[in-house]
C-alpha cells in the first residue's frame, strides 16, 4: 500500500491533532481514566505529566485504538477513534512504555517486518530499515539479536519502528523512563527533530524536567483526571517566587475571582478548570491581605487557601496531591539548580 | 481528500500482511531452531515405538502393520503438533510487540493468520519425517509418491485448520501452560479414540460409534486410501469439508477474541 506517503497532505489544514472529550476507562472498581479532556494542536509537543498509575498509559492506549474507551470520544486529525480506527492507525505511531519490538529477531529484521506491514516493497523496506538504524545510531548492532540490547538501544529501536511511516502524530509513553542521562538527552534531541519535520508528539512522563525541556503545552493528570493544563510558561509563571492557591466555593465565580487575583497581585494566574483552583505567583506576601479583602467585598467564598513554596515540583505535587516518588526527588535536585 | 484514507484494509492487503507475518514466523524458527525439537523427535520416536509395540498384536507382524500405523501416526503426530501453535501464540501475545501490531494499520487477522501459516513448516517437517521413518522400516505405499505427497498435503491442511481451534484457546487462555493443558485434554481422546492405531471393529459398540463419527478417523482413512491404494474417496471430501468448517467457525471467533483482548 502507498498509505505510507500520502497521509501528510490531507491533514495540512487540520488544526487539532487530538481532540478528546470525557474519556473514561474503568478496570473493575479502579477508575483508571475518569473523564480526560485533551486538545493537542498539530505540530506541537504536548506533555502529559502525572505520577505512576495516574492514567497516562491508559489514556494513550485509548487514543491509539489499543483499548476501547468506556465513555467519551476522541478524534485524531478529525477521525473518530472508535468509528474509523483503521484510518487513525494510519496517522499514528506508538512507542510504548515497554519496548514493543520483537525480542527474538534482529533490529534490521524488526524494522523490515514493520516496513513490509506498512506496505513498503522489499527493497524499500530494506533501505528504510538501514536508514533508520543509521539515524538512531544502531547500525553496528543491526544484525545482533535484541536479547543483547541495552535499555536505551531498545527504546531507540522502538522509536525508530514508530517512525517508519512518518506518521503525523506520535505517542511516546514515558520515552526516557529508566534511561541514563546521556541516552535521555539523545532521546530528547530525537523528539525535537521529529517536531521540526512537522510531526505532532504526545508524550507522557513522570519528570518535570522533561516537560520543561520539550513540551509546548502540558496537562497534569492525577487519579484519571486532568488537574491542570496550560503552557509550560504559564505553569512556570505561576511558580514565581512562591505561589498562592485558591479554591473557591462556587465555580461560577471562577472568572471574577481570577480577575480579582490578577488585578490585585498584578500577575498572571493559571486555573485548573476541573477543580476550580486558581494558582498565582506571589512575591509580596503583604498583598494577600488586600486580596482577601477584595474577595470578601465581591462576595466570593473561599473553599481553600494556601501559600506554597516555589519549585515546579511543589506545584506538581500540590496539583496531584501525591507524595514525592523517589525519581521525582532525584530530578528535583537537578531542577533546583535551575529555578 | 479524506477519501484517500480507507477505513478497511483491502483483501489484497490482508493477504500481504498475513504473508509478512508468516515471514516473521519463519524468521523466528530460523533464530530458535530448538523449537523444532518436538516435530523432529516425536515422529521418529513414536513411529518406532508404536509400530514395534502394536505391530505383532494387531496385524500379526510389523510389516503388515506399517500401512495401518504410518497414516495413523502421521495424523496423530501432526495434529498434536498444532497444539504448539496455540501455546506459542499465547507466549507471543504476552510480548510487547503485539501492541505494535495492534496499533499498525494492518488487517486484524494478519498476526494470527501469519503465525498459523508459518507453522505449516512444522507440520511439513513432521510429515516428511514420519513417512521417511516408515520407509526406513520397510513401508512401501502402493499409491506411489504422487499420492503420498497428496496425503501429506491433506494432513498439513487439516492440521492448519485444526490449529485455529488451539489458536482460539491461545487467545482466550491466561497462560501458555493452560493452553497446553486444555488442548491435550481435547486432543488425546480425539486421536486415540479413532482408527489411527487399531481397527474400529475390535472396539466395544459405544466406542465404535464414536470412532466412526470422529473426524480424525475420516482423516486417517483418507490418508490410508491415498497412500496405500491411490484412491480418492468420500473420506477425503469429509476431511476437507470438516477442515473448512473448523476454519469458518474458529477463524472469526479467534480474531474477535483477539480484538477484544487488549
Amino acid at each position: 500500500m502507498d498509505n505510507v506517503y500520502r497521509m501528510n497532505s490531507p491533514l495540512a489544514n487540520c488544526e487539532w491533532a487530538i481532540e478528546a472529550h470525557g474519556l473514561k476507562k474503568h478496570f473493575g472498581e479502579n477508575r483508571a481514566v475518569d473523564g480526560v479532556d485533551l486538545n493537542v494542536r498539530a505540530g506541537t509537543i504536548y506533555g502529559v505529566l502525572g505520577p505512576n498509575g495516574a492514567g497516562k498509559t491508559t489514556t494513550i492506549r485509548m487514543l491509539a485504538t489499543l483499548l476501547r474507551a468506556d465513555a467519551g470520544s476522541a478524534r485524531i486529525f478529525g477521525y473518530d477513534i472508535v468509528k474509523e480506527p483503521h484510518i487513525v492507525r494510519q496517522l499514528i505511531g506508538v512507542t510504548g512504555q515497554y519496548a514493543s519490538v520483537d525480542e527474538s529477531l534482529s533490529a534490521t529484521e524488526n524494522l523490515i517486518i514493520f516496513s513490509r506491514l506498512l506496505g513498503l516493497g522489499r527493497t524499500e523496506a530494506r533501505n528504510k530499515a538501514a536508514q533508520l538504524l543509521e539515524e538512531f545510531g544502531l547500525s553496528e548492532a543491526a544484525k545482533r539479536p535484541l536479547k543483547n540490547f541495552s535499555g536505551g538501544m531498545r527504546r531507540r529501536l522502538d522509536l525508530a519502528a514508530s517512525l517508519i511511516a512518518q506518521p503525523p502524530l506520535i505517542f511516546l509513553d514515558e520515552p526516557t523512563t529508566g534511561l541514563d542521562p546521556r541516552t535521555r538527552n539523545q532521546m530528547w534531541d530525537t523528539i525535537r527533530r521529529l517536531v521540526d519535520t512537522g510531526s505532532t508528539v504526545l508524550l507522557t512522563t513522570q519528570y518535570l524536567q522533561e516537560v520543561d525541556e520539550l513540551a509546548d503545552r502540558l496537562a497534569v493528570i492525577d487519579y484519571g483526571r486532568v488537574v491542570a493544563e496550560g503552557t509550560v510558561d504559564e505553569l512556570k509563571a505561576s511558580v514565581g517566587t512562591s505561589s498562592l492557591h485558591l479554591n473557591i466555593e462556587n465555580p461560577q465565580q471562577l472568572i471574577v475571582a481570577r480577575e480579582t487575583v490578577e488585578q490585585i497581585l498584578k500577575v498572571k494566574t493559571t486555573v485548573s478548570q476541573d477543580i476550580g483552583k486558581i494558582t498565582a505567583p506571589m512575591s509580596n506576601v503583604d498583598a494577600v491581605t488586600n486580596l482577601l479583602i477584595a474577595l470578601r467585598q465581591k462576595g466570593i467564598q473561599l473553599d481553600e487557601f494556601s501559600v506554597q513554596k516555589p519549585t515546579l515540583d511543589e506545584v506538581f505535587l500540590t496539583i496531584t496531591g501525591e507524595n514525592v516518588p523517589q525519581e521525582l526527588k532525584d530530578s528535583k535536585q537537578l531542577e533546583g539548580e535551575r529555578v | 481528500m479524506k477519501s484517500q484514507l480507507l477505513n478497511k484494509p483491502s483483501f489484497n492487503q490482508s493477504l500481504r500482511n498475513s504473508l509478512t507475518m508468516a515471514y516473521r514466523g519463519v524468521l523466528k524458527i530460523r533464530r530458535t531452531p530448538e523449537q523444532l525439537f518436538d516435530v523432529t523427535l516425536q515422529p521418529i520416536i513414536f513411529t518406532l515405538m508404536f509400530t514395534y509395540i502394536f505391530g505383532g498384536a494387531i496385524s500379526g507382524n510389523v510389516q503388515n502393520y506399517l500401512p495401518v500405523i504410518i497414516p495413523g501416526i502421521l495424523v496423530q503426530t501432526v495434529i498434536t503438533t498444532s497444539i504448539v501453535t496455540g501455546v506459542q501464540l499465547r507466549e507471543d501475545m504476552d510480548k510487547g510487540v503485539f501492541d505494535r501490531f495492534k496499533s499498525l494499520p494492518i488487517a486484524r487477522i494478519a498476526p494470527l493468520a501469519g503465525a498459523l501459516l508459518a507453522d505449516t513448516i512444522r507440520y511439513t517437517i513432521a510429515t516428511v519425517l514420519t513417512f521417511t521413518m516408515g520407509y526406513i522400516m520397510g513401508y512401501r505405499p502402493e499409491g506411489g509418491l504422487g499420492y503420498v505427497v497428496l496425503a501429506g498435503l491433506l494432513v498439513i491442511v487439516s492440521a492448519w485448520a485444526i490449529s485455529w481451534i488451539f489458536a482460539f484457546f491461545g487467545v482466550i487462555a491466561r497462560t501458555a501452560s493452560s493452553v497446553q493443558g486444555i488442548s491435550m485434554l481435547v486432543l488425546f481422546p480425539l486421536t486415540f479414540l479413532s482408527n489411527a492405531f487399531v481397527p474400529a471393529e475390535t472396539l466395544p459398540n459405544v466406542l465404535q460409534w464414536f470412532v466412526k463419527i470422529n473426524p480424525i478417523s475420516h482423516l486417517v482413512t483418507a490418508v490410508r486410501e491415498l497412500s496405500n491404494s491411490g484412491a480418492i474417496g468420500w473420506d477425503l471430501s469429509a476431511s476437507l469439508i470438516g477442515a473448512a468448517i473448523v476454519v469458518v467457525i474458529f477463524a472469526p471467533l479467534t480474531v474477535r477474541a483477539y480484538m477484544r483482548r487488549t
